[in-house]
């Protein structure tokens, strides 16, 4: 068995399935993926639990299967969220440095008259603290909490793009931060599942976020990507700029609304519907479906039918582009289209509809392809599934955390919703 | 049943300032009418109108309007909104005069009883006749009042949503989470009567106080009419340093608007700020940018004034506005309401010249429109069941509802 330090355990709780990824870091801190475990969810709908009993029963499957595969004993989990109450937005701080010997913490709000500012001084870390402190004081609904803030670039008297401020001179330090947040109660009610089955939750990490660590090299981020995880109840998607997250959404539709759809339009059971989206679906109308028909087989003694693929393609077809649509309205008006350049990475489930990367394609106008986890080695059954992708970001996401701070941290999970990430953020 | 005295008034657009009607029909109206007496609201004219002749005696309002037939004995309505109905039909003259002369009418009404629900719609439509801009107050009744009363509300909500040209609902069952366990009925009632209050205040302060960034009485009924509307409405106020950031707060956390998700939903949005003469630009600022940030797909119109007597403390009045989604709308009262809806522009300079045509169009005799006979009704049988999804919450975008199937929403047939 392994040393339980080295073993890092991120675990999804998806709309159509479970999945937990365990990890093991070596000396250097890398991270190899060891052992997977999924079961086929249920009590959850459009990412957020509605039945915990149900869902928590699924959740011990999973683990119990990741566990014998990794031939390890699982403690803690990082785990997974989404819904459509997850918001991201940017917000800038700013911080003033006191020439002379810094005031005691309770009177830096006052600096903004001191006099001499011209002068500046050295940037210390504790600045660096504050200023990103000061950057996630926002207004947020009283009901939501902060899940990531995730620091982008410093500006030091007004000057841009520096990374890391700290030994500088400068007087007044400004940092910009995006800010995932979401409902706090939303938030905690996987948490309280997992704790349920006497599991610790190191951290919650938003899954589109997770996704993007598995799947984004470091060049990738540089040039500007957009990952979009495809879910069976939420589609998460995360844009980077320039190397740092600029913009994250949640669209509660993913492949649930596509079954569901199918079983509308061509009048068959959600049951059939989501075996007919994955035996014969595609996101594209193909020319040669026009006047073929599938054979349902007849159940309960109904009389045998057809369905017409035309119809069923068109009907997918019309719902994944919609959902491309909206993302790409969304990135339009945050005017984030231009700094693609890497691309569009598509993973989770729908990412193995055919030809959804020539429909994404056609949407965004960029270069569209299906994610790969190129960065972790591990095992290959597992790192080459679209849809185990967010469990080993979960794990990647941890190994970065574990690389940065050994050994002792192992916070209690309350405050990790409150005040997370941003000591420990230059990751991304 | 005075005559009006005012009937000789050449319209309120004439003199500058609107002439105002605070109408309370019903027993719960004419209570809440006591509540407008004097103070800021010396320059209203209040009406009281109720078929219960004990109720309407203790109203101190100046012009009482007593709807009494022989049918009725004496007795009221008996919570049938019809008999309320049938008799505010026959007495139509009456309820017509006494609105005219009035350039803005505020009927004030608890829905539910028989008073109320019968005799307000037909209010509605008195007083738009005699070209007044007609806005409507009503509050629904608490879930437990029952069946009857709730589907009498539902109706004649609809029926004064076909009328009148704005509707600022309040549904008391909402309340429920502004009182704890200990309160009182007389508390309750007190409490959704002053969340009414409130929102009349609003729209008065709206209109007579200075503003510094004025709002024209026409964006407010440009705001609730052209969406064929239900709107929702809040007030808070905060006083301190950081009363901006805490008047947001309370916004957003305020149980009539679904703790800010009505706003979300929105498609229009009225603010309106007052306070001391230390209202700071910064602070407007403030809290116009988190509303907006909230209703990104809304119309947010603002304003902003300044009330001496209030100090240092800020009030926000917020109305918002959605399209309405009736499930299935009371066939005689559909088609109207929409043919001046969506058609027509939205508020803009020649907003007086239009609402003179609609006049012209309503008093000749004929009761609608003559074009309202044009639009064609959605048909029932267009609600779709949304599957799995039925249950969860909905997803909304753009007011499209996402749920439903995309080849639905865009009409793509399947043959």
């Amino acid at each position: 068995m392994f040393d339980h330090s080295n073993v890092i355990v991120g675990l999804e709780i998806g709309t159509s399935k479970v999945c937990a990824a365990v990890g093991e870091l070596n000396a250097e801190g890398a991270l190899t993926i060891v052992g997977l475990g999924q079961a086929p969810t249920t009590g959850v709908r459009k990412g957020e639990i509605v039945d915990s009993a149900q869902a928590e029963e699924c959740v011990r499957h999973a683990i119990v299967e990741a566990e014998k595969m990794a031939n390890v004993e699982i403690r803690s989990v990082y785990l997974g969220v989404s819904g459509a109450h997850i918001r991201g937005f940017n917000n800038r701080g700013t911080h003033r440095l006191q020439a002379a010997d810094r005031e005691p913490p309770g009177r830096r709000v006052a600096n903004e008259d001191a006099s001499d500012v011209a002068t500046g001084r050295e940037v210390k870390p504790e600045d660096v603290e504050d200023v990103v402190k000061n950057a996630k004081a926002i207004n947020l609904p009283m009901e939501n909490s902060i899940l990531h803030a995730v620091r982008q670039d410093f500006f030091l008297d007004g000057q841009d793009g520096i990374t890391n401020p700290v030994g500088m001179l400068g007087a007044l330090l400004e940092v910009d931060v995006h800010v995932v947040h979401g409902v706090t109660n939303r938030l905690h009610n996987p948490v309280r599942l997992v704790k349920g089955l006497h599991l610790e939750v190191d951290e919650i990490v938003f899954n589109g976020l997770a996704a993007s660590l598995a799947l984004l090299t470091n060049e990738q981020k540089e040039l500007g990507a957009l990952v979009i995880d495809l879910g069976g109840g939420t589609t998460d998607y995360v844009v980077y700029a320039n190397g740092i997250v600029t913009h994250t959404g949640v669209l509660a539709i993913g492949g649930d609304h596509v079954s569901n759809d199918l079983g509308h339009g061509l009048k068959v059971s959600l049951s059939r519907a989501e075996k007919l989206k994955r035996e014969h679906g595609s996101a594209l109308v193909d020319e040669t479906a026009k006047g073929r028909v599938i054979p349902l087989p007849s159940d309960l003694g109904l009389p045998v039918r057809n369905v017409n693929l035309d119809h069923l393609q068109r009907i997918m077809s019309l719902r994944l582009e919609e959902i491309f649509q909206i993302i790409a309205q969304d990135l339009e008006a945050q005017d984030l289209v231009h700094h693609l350049r890497a691309g569009v990475f598509i993973c989770g489930g729908g990412a193995r509809i055919p030809h959804i990367a020539e429909l994404a394609g056609s949407v965004f106008r960029l270069p569209v392809c299906i994610g790969q986890t190129n960065s972790i080695s591990g095992l290959k059954s597992a790192l080459n599934q679209p849809e185990f992708f967010t469990a080993i970001g979960l794990a990647k996401y941890a190994s970065l955390k574990n690389r940065k701070r050994p050994a002792n941290r192992f916070p209690p999970v309350l405050p990790v919703l409150k005040d997370m990430l941003y000591r420990y953020l230059p990751l991304f | 049943m005075n005559p009006n005295p005012e009937t000789q008034n050449p319209g309120p657009e004439a003199t500058g300032l609107a002439t105002l009607k605070i109408i309370g029909v019903g027993t719960a109206g004419v209570s809440l009418l006591e509540t407008f007496a004097g103070g800021d609201f010396a320059g209203a004219q209040r009406v009281a109108v109720n078929t219960d002749a004990l109720a309407l005696a203790a109203s101190t309002a100046p012009v009482k309007i007593h709807l009494e037939s022989r049918l009725l004995r004496g007795l009221g309505t008996g919570g049938d909104a019809e008999r309320g109905r049938a008799l505010a039909e026959e007495q139509y003259a009456t309820l017509k005069a006494a609105c005219t002369g009035a350039g803005v009418i505020l009927i004030v009404a608890g829905l539910g009883g028989g008073a109320g629900s019968g005799v307000a719609p037909v209010l509605a439509r008195a007083a738009r006749e005699t070209g007044a801009l007609v806005l409507a107050f009503v509050s629904l009744p608490f879930v437990c009042e029952g069946n009857r009363r709730q589907d009498q509300a539902r109706q004649s909500l609809e029926l004064i949503r076909a009328e009148a040209d704005g509707v600022v609902c309040l549904p008391n069952q909402k309340a429920f989470k502004l009182i704890d366990e200990n309160t009182s009925i007389v508390d309750t009632f007190r409490i959704t009567g002053g969340l009414l209050t409130e929102a009349v205040r609003g729209v008065w302060n709206l209109m007579t106080r200075p503003g510094l960034i004025q709002i024209h009485l026409a964006d407010l009924c440009a705001l609730l009419r052209d969406k064929n509307s239900e709107g929702v409405f809040a007030f808070v106020e905060a006083s301190g340093p950081t009363r901006s950031k805490e008047v947001v707060e309370k916004l957003l956390a305020h149980p009539l608007l679904d703790e800010g998700r009505a706003l979300a939903e929105s498609d229009a949005v009225l603010v309106s700020l007052m306070a001391g003469c230390d209202l700071s630009m910064a602070e407007v600022n403030r809290v116009m940018e988190q509303i907006s940030r909230q209703c990104e797909r809304a119309q947010v119109i603002m304003g902003a004034a300044v009330d001496e007597t209030l100090q240092h403390r800020l009030t926000v009045t917020v109305i918002a506005a959605r399209h309405h989604r009736a499930e299935a709308p009371p066939a005689d009262t559909a088609a109207p309401r929409g043919a001046r809806g969506p058609g027509r522009a939205p508020h803009s300079g020649g907003f007086l010249q239009q609402r003179e045509q609609q006049v012209r169009q309503h008093t000749p005799g004929g009761r609608r429109k003559p074009d309202a006979k044009f639009r064609q009704q959605d048909l029932p049988l267009a609600t779709l069941s949304k599957g799995r999804f039925e249950k969860s919450e909905p997803t909304f975008h753009k007011g499209e509802d996402l749920d439903v199937p995309t080849y639905f929403r865009r009409g793509v047939p399947l043959n």
